[in-house]
């Protein structure tokens, strides 16, 4: 018995060494690779000049880097939070985007930004955390409303996405009609991008993902007892209502942070959190939750790549690319349960 | 109810929103004892046992846990005292059955909720105790109903709790299932000293298995006691609001209802030879009169639920020259005589004469049901 246990842990242990390995050869590939390629020698002797030296040296402190910890913190964070939502809703396809918690999220912060570009001053990150923490909310607050209506499960993700529609296209033509300069990077942003984030970001997007992310892993005990239903895990002593309230919050928060800097990204909580419980062959929450950072991060970054590299100098919306490689997950989940539960 | 019960409610009024379901509930449990909840669908048994686990809030009244009301527990603290096993189908993904009985060591295990020595040992003695070791790696979604009641209870078990909550334990699972459920349950609750509340439909069972047993129908508790005074034929009739068939208290068992019209065939048994061809004579709808059974016999007994007339006789006595007499007049009705006995002994020997009588009348003798016309 106790060689079987070594046995898993080790198993786990060599998948997590896989997942850093992987997410190092990311970052190698992510700084190196670009508009102009070099090689990770030159990169190095770069990024310890800080950006002083050439053009070369800027565009990696000033751009590469950033973007690069922006997706590492950004795509963890999201797996996390849709990670959260599919143990809340005891479902495998909740997440920030379906749920319409992204949307609702960038609805809020393209309001703050075309409000203050108005009075012709520039947004700090920490207001538009708050903005889109606020929007995610109010989202959020409306599917509780309809998982309270709706019995089905399917039904509530038809309501989480017709509330994304909606933002969305509020979010649309407030664009529109919006006259700015900054239009155009309101726009970018709005399809969702990594591009753009700026190292006073990266401090305050790691200041809440982190400390958001340690918390939940810090949950991992309620988390498990919550995976076999509400009625359990109050007679495993659960305080059900404090812990819903947290699960909300934080979740609400990791995507809010997340839309704030790199606008809606389709598909990463849904995906992610099902590839790690499958590659992992466990749901415990104990491993999931770090194993989902990791693996969020690792998505995420392969996805930018792709994004910034395959048509460049044209750069694809993140959506765009993690919606290609994550939607077919969802399909599977769907086919795969609806197998399992048929006669 | 005063007392010293481990588990007791005192004037406990339960309902949903507002509106009182059952009104004014007391009862008292002891440690190692079983109580089981009787009723028909939707009287309420499960709302009792969700108002008992703190799940929902009494609209009136109390539940004492060792002494204490369970309002001023924390989830915490009943949690170390009282364990659940519900009916709702339990969801899980990528779990072992050891990994969900584990997870009843919750309670026990520190912050980050991992196991220990101790905690495995507990979960390991759980699973032998229900005999499902063998389960142990086997995912949760892949077993049989049986089994999954089973793994439920084990990790109810390594809760060490001293009460355990079961809401229709029994439901979904064959007769063998319910037995060995029931059969560890029951040592359970002596080996281990555990209080049991379970609700249950089968009423067989649930007369052998309970302690006390409390019968649950409209407003108030209809009636509340050891089994043998709740398991009376005209109790179990009202309680279920039965208009068809019986309940038989002897047999612990239900039967359907006779047939009705005046009877053709006459059926002689005694000492269980009748049973078939009674059932047999139901299922047909054919009214019969069975004699001459004693009232001691087991025939007697489900002759008087199934048959439209019994001519019986005082338990072991020899059959009197009235009783034989009111068999004859009562055969002269009939066309058909069934002739269930094999042979005759000392205190029956008057269903001999009852049989060549018949034979002498020129009715038609026949020994069993596929001779019927």
């Amino acid at each position: 018995m106790s060689d079987d246990r070594k046995g898993e842990t080790g198993k786990i242990g060599a998948a997590f060494c896989l997942m850093t390995a992987l997410l190092l050869a990311l970052v190698v590939l992510n700084v190196c690779l670009g508009s102009f390629a070099l090689s990770p020698v030159a990169v190095w002797r770069s990024l310890l000049s800080r950006g002083g030296g050439s053009t070369n040296d800027r565009i990696i402190w000033l751009i590469r880097m950033p973007r690069l910890i922006a997706g590492i913190v950004l795509g963890g964070g999201l797996a996390v939070s849709g990670l959260l939502l599919q143990t809340f809703f005891n479902n495998p396809i909740a997440g920030p985007y379906v749920l319409g918690i992204s949307s609702g999220a960038k609805l809020a912060v393209a309001l703050v930004m075309i409000a203050l570009f108005d009075a012709s001053r520039s947004a700090g990150s920490a207001l538009l955390i708050i903005a889109a923490f606020a929007g995610a909310m109010v989202s959020m607050g409306f599917v509780l409303l309809m998982a309270r209506r709706v019995s089905r499960m399917s039904m509530l993700i038809v309501a989480g996405v017709m509330v994304g529609y909606i933002c969305s296209a509020v979010t649309d033509f407030l664009i529109t009609f919006a006259d700015d300069a900054n239009i155009v990077n309101l726009h970018n942003w709005s399809r969702g991008s990594f591009s753009g984030i700026s190292w006073d970001d990266i401090g305050v997007m790691a200041l809440v993902v982190l400390p958001a992310s340690l918390a939940v892993f810090l949950l991992s005990k309620p988390v498990s007892a919550y995976q076999l239903g509400e009625d359990y895990a109050r007679n495993m002593g659960v305080n059900i209502i404090l812990f819903r309230l947290v699960l909300i919050l934080l979740s609400s928060l990791l995507s809010a942070c997340v839309t704030a800097f790199a606008g809606p990204i389709s598909f990463v909580g849904i995906a992610v959190p099902h590839l790690v419980k499958s590659a992992l062959r466990t749901a415990k929450p104990l491993i999931v939750t770090p194993a989902c950072f990791l693996g969020g991060a690792i998505f995420c970054l392969g996805c930018d790549l792709i994004a910034r590299t395959v048509f460049a100098p044209t750069e694809l919306s993140i959506s765009s690319v993690t919606a290609l490689f994550g939607a077919p997950v969802v399909i599977y989940i769907m086919l795969s349960r609806r197998r399992r539960s048929g006669p | 109810m005063r007392g010293d019960f481990y588990f007791r409610t005192d004037r406990l009024t339960v309902g949903y929103d507002g509106r009182p379901l059952i009104r004014d509930i007391e009862i008292g449990l002891d440690r190692g004892q079983i109580l089981t909840l009787i009723g028909p669908n939707g009287s309420g048994k499960t709302t009792i046992l969700r108002s008992m686990a703190k799940y929902i809030k009494p609209l009136h009244g109390t539940v004492y846990l060792d002494r204490r009301s369970l309002e001023e527990m924390t989830n915490r603290d009943i949690s170390h005292k009282l364990a659940v096993v519900l009916t709702e189908r339990l969801k899980t993904e990528l779990m072992s059955c050891g990994d969900v009985v584990a997870t009843g060591r919750y309670p026990y295990t520190g912050p980050m909720g991992i196991l220990s020595e101790r905690d495995r040992q507990r979960t390991r003695e759980a699973m032998e105790l229900v005999d499902i070791l063998e389960l142990k790696d086997r995912d949760f979604t892949r077993i049989s109903d049986g089994q999954r009641q089973r793994v439920l209870l084990a990790r109810a078990i390594c809760q060490e709790p001293e009460i355990i909550l079961l809401d229709e334990p029994t439901s979904f699972l064959d007769i063998r299932y319910q037995l060995e459920l029931l059969d560890i349950l029951r040592n359970m609750a002596r080996t281990r000293n555990i209080g049991i509340i379970m609700s249950m439909h089968e009423l067989d069972l649930a007369q052998k298995i309970s302690d006390m047993v409390l019968c649950v129908k409209g407003e108030r508790i209809a009636h509340y006691g050891p089994p043998e005074e709740i398991f009376r034929k005209d109790l179990i009739r009202s309680l279920y609001g039965m208009t068809e068939g019986s309940y038989n208290p002897l047999f612990g068992s239900v039967e359907m209802g006779k047939p009705r019209g005046v009877p053709e065939i006459f059926v002689i048994a005694g000492g269980g030879t009748g049973i078939e061809v009674f059932r047999g004579l139901q299922k047909r709808g054919r009214p019969f009169v069975a004699g001459i059974l004693h009232e001691n016999d087991i025939d007697y007994h489900l002759a008087m639920e199934l048959a439209g007339e019994v001519i019986g006789e005082r338990g072991f006595s020899p059959i009197r020259e009235e009783t034989l007499e009111r068999a004859l007049l009562r055969l002269s009705s009939c066309s058909t005589l069934i002739n269930c006995l094999q042979g005759y002994g000392e205190v029956n020997a008057m269903n001999r004469l009852l049989a060549e009588e018949a034979a002498a009348r020129g009715m038609r003798i026949i020994t069993g049901l596929k001779d019927l016309p």
